[in-house]
């Protein structure tokens, strides 16, 4: 029956696709002289160039008692470079129209550029961010500024409902791993000019970068750009391998606040991106909470009952076992009769999987929808850069619509019951006190 | 321009919460309009075509004119339940079956609903856009909007105010902000509609709303993407064309009066820091080869906030330390009247008052001292930039050629407008810095936080000094 629904609908696919097949996204990739892994799209119907180079200097490099330094070094990679300080740097960039960002999340730093391809706007906007990632000076005056605007930062999330249910919950899910270790205003203040110094030369070593490159240049160019942009980027050391994450304990924790709502958040560590239950877990969490507006959570917490605005689940795929979360928020009077809809339902979905109808309904959907995650520059940097930082295969954009197709009912299942326990899960509840009796 | 202004309401979050933040309110470039192909139907309807065909994506939408300015005192936040209702079946489609039929089409889809318009939206591969097509135009004439149904969506409507608004400080201060400016002109009710208005609100006042302003002639299709023009007005013709036309409302023009004088409030939310927000009126742009103020003060609203070499950041977040956070913004291409908003966090050890003296100061510098020319010429390379990189996303796009034809412009107007934003000189530059950022038209809201510790209930003590 499952086979009779499937058939068709992936003869289907191959017709909508037939003329895309060999150009869903020529993806070059290539090992530059200092070891960097440099992967690129060209895309010339705009004269423009998108860049991201990401280095294995994420969050979870931070000593405990400086929490919060790998963010604060990406943050300040544009406070200054050897002979600019950031106000030049700031306008030599918009001199020439460029865009430049930089950021750390917990496995990954990343600097990101967009530039347009005329000649001279090129050659200094790659330059710039060249001496950016390689030379940063991490002038005294702006890293205390950027200090005291980070722990105002967290002053105020302290205080915000949504903030303080993330917080608690990566803590509660991670009690003795980097994932779980957010900063704090203490943290923050004890990180000093040395710390972020010392934490460039580490970690944003050339091996164990990727860059990535899409736009209107062709490949003798972006074999160039990747050379400039590693050729002085330090040696870096080999990071000491992550602890394995713990199961953490299931707990239930209520914090009182006076917001009208409570917001929920429930889930624990659960998958990483090498894990080879990817795509079954992908596919049912569109069933479950994933797939908007058709999603189970959605239909029961909200299209049945009007419980909440927004109901959610995901799975945030890592090095390591990244989290699954189902989150909403609703009136904190009827906190425990939306806990109830969602746990039921959670439970549900985890001990019988999805309909067969439901199945064919995500991948129609998944495999429908693909030319919609690769139809932008913007979206393909996003999608050559995951494939570099994971080691995804280079066919793996090609592959995708095939592995959604392949994944089955009893896969889906199997796969959640291996990876989401309803009864050994976290919840985090800031709104309404005490559970009513 | 960096100012994020919640004015945008779309009927669930998660999925375009990207897509709403990207389209600034700049003007289109000379390539972005001369591609654009247009249709009017005897039922006045108009459809209009951008063709990029980098993609084999499209883009589909459905403006309608009507917004929460066209509502009146008692049913505030209609236009964004009824976009809330478009969802909930029609006559031949079940309740939430037009999101099933989007999702089994590989599409995505979403709605907003904003001061001066309401907008729905499909993206989905090129073969599905006459299956959209149709969906739509089934919703224009066909909605059902039954009581049950109705009943549920509102509690839907007022958890979104909560999350929005209700427990969002800033938020609360925007939406008293604009309550203090604006006291005829609707612009004074929120989006999303005042609490009491959602929990007295009918099915038959969602009714009224769709009756009254779902018209062919009130709504503007935009079709982006893989296309070919022809076939599209084809599909337009069997699918809208079919729908009979309709008269809409005589619209009122509620003319906002003159300020006399400074406006002062404060707010009271749970928060850690202060903030302050400042509204000045000023003139919109009401015809290409009018007055060429709002075209200087685009450009004094990037000269103070385009980004990391500007004057906020150069001068009050990096200089002085005042702020941490300062923003200016203003957008010239609305319906009603518009505001240039200023506002700011202070630093440790600095007042809301200090920042409010300094983001007025950087302007009363520029309008005595004028700007240097290569500052000038910096912001107007960011807006060449920007004519380039929008390019690269069709949405948006679609999202710019729709903004300028609901204001009462037009996507030819897009050209034009970027020429003269670009031929703006230091002395315009200078005379709106001294004309328009006085007392006399200005409102300022001041945020005082308060606990959050639920054992000193916020608000209450304090509260009662007053």
């Amino acid at each position: 029956m499952r086979a009779a629904f499937i058939r068709p609908l992936f003869l289907l696919t191959l017709l909508l696709w037939a003329p895309l097949a060999s150009a869903v996204l020529p993806i070059e990739h290539w090992v530059s002289s200092r070891g960097t892994r440099v992967y690129f799209v060209r895309a010339d119907s705009i004269p423009m160039l998108d860049i991201s180079i990401d280095f294995d200097a994420g969050a979870r490099h931070d000593p405990p008692a400086k929490s919060g330094l790998a963010a604060m070094t990406a943050g300040t990679l544009a406070r200054g470079v050897a002979g600019l300080d950031e106000a030049a740097l700031a306008e030599r960039l918009a001199d020439i129209g460029a865009s430049q960002g930089a950021g750390a999340g917990d496995d990954r730093a990343s600097a990101s550029l967009r530039t347009l391809t005329s000649p001279r706007e090129l050659d200094a906007a790659v330059a710039l961010l060249a001496k950016l990632v390689s030379q940063p000076t991490f002038p005294e005056a702006p890293l205390q500024r950027e200090r005291e605007r980070v722990i105002q930062g967290l002053r105020e999330a302290a205080v915000k409902p949504d903030a303080i249910a993330q917080r608690t919950f990566s803590e509660l899910i991670y009690p003795r791993h980097p994932y779980g270790r957010d900063p704090l205003p203490e943290t923050i203040a004890a990180i000093t000019r040395d710390d972020l110094v010392d934490f460039h030369r580490r970690y944003f070593g050339a091996n164990r970068a990727v860059v990535s490159i899409v736009g209107a240049i062709d490949r003798a160019r972006a074999e160039a750009i990747a050379e400039q942009l590693t050729r002085d980027l330090p040696q870096g050391v080999t990071p000491a391998p992550m602890p394995p994450v713990e199961a953490p304990a299931a707990v239930e924790r209520r914090i009182p606040h006076p917001a009208t709502q409570s917001h929920i958040v429930i889930g624990a560590p659960a998958m990483a991106r090498s894990d080879p239950d990817f795509f079954p877990l992908f596919v049912g969490n569109y069933v479950l909470g994933g797939g908007g507006f058709v999603s189970r959570l959605t239909a029961e917490v909200r299209e049945k009952r009007g419980l909440s605005y927004s109901v959610y689940s995901y799975f945030s795929p890592m090095m390591q076992p990244g989290p699954f979360a189902v989150g909403l928020q609703t009136r904190k009077s009827q906190t425990d009769e939306a806990l109830a809809v969602v746990r039921q339902t959670l439970e549900r979905f985890v001990r019988e999987g999805p309909t067969d109808a439901e199945l064919v309904a995500a991948k129609q959907n998944l495999v429908g929808g693909f030319a919609l995650r690769i139809d932008s520059n913007r979206k393909i940097l996003d999608n050559i850069a995951n494939i570099g930082w994971y080691r995804l295969p280079l066919d793996y954009l090609e592959r995708w619509t095939d592995q959604i197709e392949q994944v089955s009912a009893s896969q889906v299942r199997e796969a959640f019951g291996r990876k989401v326990f309803p009864e050994r899960l976290v919840t985090v509840i800031v709104g309404a006190g005490e559970a009513k009796p | 321009m960096q100012l994020a202004v919640a004015w945008l309401l779309t009927t669930a979050c998660p999925l375009v919460a990207a897509q709403n933040a990207a389209p600034p309110p700049q003007p289109a470039s000379a390539r972005a309009s001369q591609q654009v192909v247009e249709r009017s139907f005897p039922n006045g309807l108009k459809v209009l075509v951008k063709p990029d065909r980098r993609a084999p994506t499209v883009a589909h939408m459905v403006w309608y004119r009507a917004g929460s300015m066209d509502e009146v005192n008692g049913r505030t936040g209609v236009a964004h339940v009824l976009e809330h209702m478009m969802f909930k079946g029609t006559e031949s489609l079940a309740p939430g079956e037009f999101s099933r039929r989007v999702a089994a089409m590989g599409g995505r889809e979403n709605a907003f609903t904003s001061r001066d318009y309401t907008g729905y939206f499909q993206q989905v591969h090129k073969s599905r856009l006459a299956d959209v097509m149709a969906l739509e135009a089934d919703r224009m004439v066909n909605l059902k909007l039954s009581d049950d149904e109705f009943a549920k969506e509102i509690k839907v409507v007022m958890e979104e105010r909560r999350l929005r608004t209700e427990d969002s400080a800033k938020a609360l201060v925007y939406e008293q902000l604009l309550a203090t400016t604006f006291t005829a002109h609707p612009y004074r009710y929120p989006v999303v509609g005042w609490m009491s208005d959602l929990e007295s609100m009918t099915s038959a006042d969602a009714r009224a709303w769709y009756d009254a302003w779902y018209a062919p002639g009130n709504a503007t299709v935009i079709v982006a993407g893989d296309v070919e023009p022809e076939a599209v007005f084809a599909l337009a013709e069997k699918y809208y064309g079919r729908i009979a036309s309709k008269a809409v409302p005589a619209r009122k023009p509620q003319t906002e009066p003159p300020q006399r004088g400074l406006r002062r409030i404060e707010v009271k939310a749970p928060a850690e820091n202060p903030y302050v927000a400042m509204a000045f009126h000023v003139p919109r742009l009401e015809s290409i080869e009018g007055s060429r103020d709002p075209y200087a003060l685009e450009v004094l609203s990037t000269l103070l906030d385009g980004g990391a070499s500007t004057r906020y950041t150069r001068n009050i977040v990096r200089g002085s330390r005042v702020a941490n956070q300062a923003g200016a913004g203003y957008d010239m291409t609305q319906r009603g009247p518009a505001v240039f908003v200023l506002d700011g966090t202070p630093a440790v050890g600095h007042t809301t008052a200090e920042v409010e003296a300094a983001l007025r100061a950087e302007i009363a510098r520029i309008a005595v001292e004028g700007v240097p020319q290569t500052e000038l010429d910096r912001v107007k390379v960011q807006y060449v930039a920007g004519q380039v990189y929008k390019r690269d996303s069709v949405f948006g796009q679609a999202m710019e050629i729709a903004g300028l034809e609901i204001t009462g412009l037009s996507y030819r107007d897009a050209d034009r407008i970027l020429e003269k934003v670009r031929s703006v000189t230091v002395e315009e530059v200078k005379a709106v810095a001294a004309r328009y950022f006085g007392d006399q038209a200005l409102t300022i809201a001041t945020l005082l936080p308060q606990p959050i510790d639920p054992a000193k209930p916020a608000a209450a003590p304090a509260g009662l000094r007053h």
